[in-house]
């Protein structure tokens, strides 16, 4: 009978059948990172579970950690103590860890697939809800709580309800200056942020088909900012070629084909049915920025905010009904996150930024979602670029995506923001003001010193 | 409100909560609200009762988490989406440490729902008549007892009777006391060893 890939992978991971109903689901992959660990670890110490499969847990440190300088001991004593408490965590229960001192580090939803840990057809858990980023390569991936992490740590295994499907297409091709970005926030704009609770996202169409990797992540990875726990892409010849030669993927040659044959049995079949099916068409997509204090809360550049007003999201950014974002003066411009802190990121964003230089008043950060993002920036030269234009390169991290590190907007500053959520006091500040949209989108805004639409600026730019 | 620190979480079978309530109007209000990022900064959950929305209570003295008409309220009355966003699992335990014994409201994020059922907090879910009377009741009279049926989902508030359900398993859950499943989960363990030896990530390609 035709399934689903969710179908088809929740049914190869199924331990059985729990007396609560709920199924008994076995963990493929399971990340872990210094925030939602401790006391996951410290409940398997209380009553004496040992970790199973310590081989299929990989660690690393990404919320804490600064951005300046990666000198340990790190200069917050509580930032010191969670790595340290990490590093033991992982050495006494042989868990691999990838500390900032380590070539492999970095944001963990940018590290799974880049080493080829993500895979098509497995079950990821991670203690972080944008765990679905890892849905890109054709996983089952979710974020999960503390109490989950250690029932994963202690069995490998969580108990779970099945979710329904719901199969997104987007249909045509995107016009120049629009990204997966936009995209995505066109996509929660139209859902809801709570649309997608009870489903699991399938994006699909030609868009998709087309698009890279690094694009399909930014798109699974806001997943969760729509509701949804879990987004996904079928994997085909683009996650197959993405995938061959990276350091945790099958390496023989025969090893490989044997991989790429399963992965390709555990996509949806063509004639698979779903619970729900919704049409986008992607010509009609605009570059987008959010002006409110959730990702739903968006207009194209072009447009006034027209949305139900919603007054406190307003008056806590400052907007009127009617009034637009473009135009809007920026005080802070942020590149990166799991969401759009990818190399491709900054490759784009470095073609708006070359030539130019960030306007006087604006603070602008750059950083690589990876070490291996960052070596990989170094070596073509974008850091350079970058530097030229007045962008502070810092090292990798999570950084002022959610500002648990030294970077934090202060008082009332409003940020242009690459990253995925602008909830209020998400940046660091509690007053402080996020606006989503790009990482073009945030370069051109920088230079700008205010919002504009990045396609003027793209006019003369080669394609 | 000071809230008073108590045991982390009950234990055992849940088949009742009763308390008085507070009621928290609002859509789509997500956990770094509930408990901003920087309190994250920290190896045991410890102490986060203090945190509690702390920087809308801040931002609005006016804000319910700051009446003290409600203090001691045990029961929390939402509206859609609560505890969106982040999965923090945070955000639950600040709750329970502060005394919160169930959640009711109209919708909740999955992981936040999850989390919660984790900690023996049961989130219920109304429908949204039914959870505006019954924010509008306890804002009027404070002391009013809430009383919760895990097995029903029927909820009585003074004169007030409402129907919410909670999902199935999560209800058994709470009433068998295997609302924390690792036990159920380590239980038979040579299955989960063949399921792993079948999957061919595992076993080697
Ligand atoms: S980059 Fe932001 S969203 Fe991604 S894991 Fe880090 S804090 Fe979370």
């Amino acid at each position: 009978m035709a399934a689903t890939l969710f179908q088809k992978v929740w049914d190869a991971h199924a331990v059985r059948v729990l007396p609560s109903g709920q199924t008994q689901l076995f963990v493929g992959l399971h990340l872990v990172h210094e925030v939602t660990s401790p006391q996951a670890f410290d409940m398997l110490r209380q009553n004496g579970w040992k970790v199973p499969f310590p081989e299929r847990t990989f660690a690393t440190a990404d919320h804490i950690v600064p951005t300046l300088s990666q000198k340990r001991p790190f200069l917050d004593m509580m930032a010191e103590q969670m790595m340290g408490s990490l590093e033991r965590n992982c050495r006494d229960a042989s868990i691999k860890l990838w500390a900032p001192d380590n070539d492999n580090q970095g944001v963990v939803h940018v590290i799974g697939p880049e080493l080829g840990l993500t895979q098509p057809g497995m079950t990821i858990a991670c203690g972080d809800s944008h765990t679905s980023t890892h849905g890109a390569l054709g996983a089952i991936a979710f974020g999960i709580g503390t109490s989950q992490v250690r029932d994963v740590l202690a069995s490998q295994c969580l108990a779970l309800d099945p979710l329904k499907v719901r199969r997104i297409d987007i249909t045509g091709r995107l016009s120049r200056g629009v990204f997966a970005k936009d995209v995505i926030l066109t996509i929660i704009r139209r859902l809801g942020v709570h649309g997608g609770v009870g489903f699991a996202y399938e994006y699909g169409g030609e868009t998709i088909d087309a698009m890279t990797i690094d694009e399909r992540m930014t798109i699974c990875n806001m997943s969760i900012e729509g509701g949804a726990r879990i987004g996904y892409a079928n994997p085909d010849q683009t996650t197959f070629d993405y995938l061959r030669g990276r350091p945790f993927a099958p390496q023989t040659g025969d090893a490989f084909e044997h991989a790429v044959a399963w992965w390709r049995e555990m996509a949806s079949d063509p004639h698979a049915r779903y619970d729900d099916r919704v049409t986008f068409n992607a010509a009609t997509i605009e570059p987008t920025v959010t002006w409110g204090i959730n990702p739903g809360q968006s207009v194209a550049v072009s447009e006034p905010i027209d949305a139900a007003p919603d007054d406190e999201a307003l008056a806590f950014m400052g907007f009127k009904p009617g009034s637009r974002v473009q135009g809007t003066r920026i005080d802070v411009a942020f590149i990166g996150s799991c969401t759009n802190g990818r190399l491709s990121d900054l490759e784009e964003a470095a073609r708006i930024v070359k030539g130019h230089h960030v306007a006087k008043h604006v603070k602008a950060l750059i950083v690589p979602g990876s070490r291996a993002v960052s070596r990989a920036a170094e070596a073509i030269g974008l850091h350079e670029v970058f530097i030229a234009a007045g962008f502070e390169w810092r090292g990798a991290g999570c950084s002022m995506c959610l500002g648990m590190n030294p970077d934090k907007l202060e008082g009332q500053q409003v940020s242009a923001s690459s990253s995925n959520r602008n909830f209020k006091g998400r940046q660091g500040s509690p007053t402080g003001r996020t606006l989503l949209m790009s990482p073009a989108m945030v370069a051109a805004a920088a230079i700008a010193g205010e919002v504009v639409d990045v396609r003027e600026m793209l006019e003369g730019v080669p394609a | 409100m000071s809230p008073q620190p108590q045991a982390p979480s009950p234990m055992g079978p849940v088949c009742q909560v009763s308390g008085r309530g507070l009621p928290l109007k609002g859509h789509d209000i997500d956990t770094d609200r509930i408990m901003p990022a920087r309190f994250l900064v920290a190896v045991s959950f410890e102490g986060l009762e203090q945190h509690l929305f702390e920087d809308d209570r801040k931002a609005d003295p006016g804000h319910v988490f700051n009446d003290t008409r409600f203090n001691g309220a045990s029961i929390l009355v939402v509206n859609t989406n609560f505890g969106c966003g982040s999965s923090r699992e945070h955000a639950p335990q600040g709750l329970v440490r502060a005394g919160y014994r169930a959640i009711v409201g109209e919708s909740f994020s999955e992981i936040f729902q999850g989390n919660s059922a984790m900690l023996g907090m049961p989130c219920f879910v109304a429908s949204h008549e039914d959870v505006e009377r019954l924010q509008t009741l306890i804002a009027k009279t404070p002391e009013t007892v809430i009383a919760a049926d895990i097995a029903s989902g029927a909820i009585t508030a003074g004169s007030l009777t409402l129907n919410a359900v909670l999902p199935p398993a999560l209800r058994d859950g709470f009433l068998s006391g295997q609302w924390n499943p690792t036990a159920m989960l380590l239980a038979d363990f040579d299955q989960v060893r063949n399921v792993a030896a079948r999957l061919p990530y595992v076993r080697g390609f």
